[in-house]
């Protein structure tokens, strides 16, 4: 499933990235421990965080993810979207918790972080 | 965890100066003050604040003006009631420990300052900024943020166990101090941080973690 068939499902709004909503998800990973999500998370998962700080990039970058989902209305910061932009790693944001977002995501079909 | 029992369990560890910082909050901060006065020991005011990332600051004022308004800002970005039956009751007390009120703040919840906003916030008080406990998963910066964020000008990394040290991948960037982060007055003093320093000040405190002319901090 490619990212730009969740941002038009889920109604995401994109904040970085948006030329490059081609890429394949291959999964999904939920948390907001960075040091959780660079140990855990596998190429090409789409991240669900609260995080919105800027280091989420550099883990997103680090874990070849192919995009980060930040929920419950939070807005990411502009050093986040400037650095994002940078590095080519699509942001999007959704006014859902983290629990429906991912629970929308499972009902589309991605199930689960790849490599399990 | 009263302020004379906070003192005295000091003074008997031998401890010439402490810090209080209570989780966003220095309410308490007159009253130890006070009482550490009286038993010849120093304190140094300061709180710990939990940024929106869920990263512990540890932030230390000279001045009892900064430190407050800094509080005020913290106050202003902290949503929550406390709940006493899960948290306790968040007592303020003064020097003789009479109960002045209670904080009705959810302090253990997290504020909405962003981290660099946060540590600007202390520097522009001329305050220190300290990554509480690196080393723990929970409410550290590391664990919270993956890495330090790259320039963040924090003046110290705190150890919650002095021997993992050598396990933070950027150790050689920041100065590193211990202190026991004691919860309970039986734990206070259980890890220490000598300062060679030529008064006891923040400022002092400062000069020492940069070396600057003899000075140093030891873990």
């Amino acid at each position: 499933m490619k990212l730009l068939e969740l941002v038009d499902a889920l109604n995401l709004a994109v904040k970085a990235g948006g030329s490059l909503l081609e890429g394949e998800v291959t999964g999904g990973y939920a948390s907001d421990l960075l040091s959780d999500v660079l140990a855990n998370a596998k190429e090409g998962n789409v991240w669900i965080t609260l995080q919105t700080h800027v280091n989420i990039v550099a883990v997103a970058s680090a874990k070849e993810l192919s995009g980060i989902i930040i929920v419950n209305g939070r807005a990411p910061e502009v050093e986040t979207v400037r650095r994002a932009e940078q590095e080519g790693i699509p942001v999007m944001i959704t006014r859902l918790s983290t629990y429906e977002t991912v629970c929308r995501l499972y009902d589309l079909g991605v199930r689960q972080r790849a490599g399990v | 965890m009263s302020p004379r029992n906070i003192v005295k369990a000091a003074k008997r560890k031998g401890l010439h100066v402490i810090g209080i910082c209570d989780h966003n909050s220095a309410e308490n901060v007159p009253a130890v003050e006070k009482s550490a006065e009286r038993e010849g020991i120093s304190d140094i005011g300061g709180m710990e604040v939990t940024s929106k990332e869920e990263v512990h600051i540890l932030a230390l004022f000279d001045k009892e003006e900064n430190l407050f308004s800094l509080q005020e800002i913290v106050y202003q970005n902290l949503e929550g009631t406390n709940d006493e039956k899960l948290y306790g009751e968040q007592v303020v007390v003064n020097e003789e420990e009479e109960v002045l009120g209670f904080n009705q703040k959810l302090l253990i919840g997290a504020t909405d300052i962003a981290i660099s906003r946060l540590v600007d916030l202390i520097h522009e008080r001329e305050g220190l900024a300290i990554a509480s406990h690196v080393d723990r998963e929970g409410f550290g910066i590391i664990g919270q943020l993956g890495f330090i964020p790259k320039g963040l000008p924090l003046d110290a990394l705190e150890l919650a166990d002095p021997s993992k040290r050598d396990c933070i991948a950027q150790n050689a960037a920041y100065p590193f101090v211990t202190s026991s982060d004691a919860h309970a007055v039986e734990d206070v003093g259980n890890r220490q941080t000598c300062f060679l320093m030529a008064d006891v000040s923040v400022d002092e405190m400062r000069r020492c973690l940069r070396g600057e002319d003899g000075r140093w901090a030891r873990i």
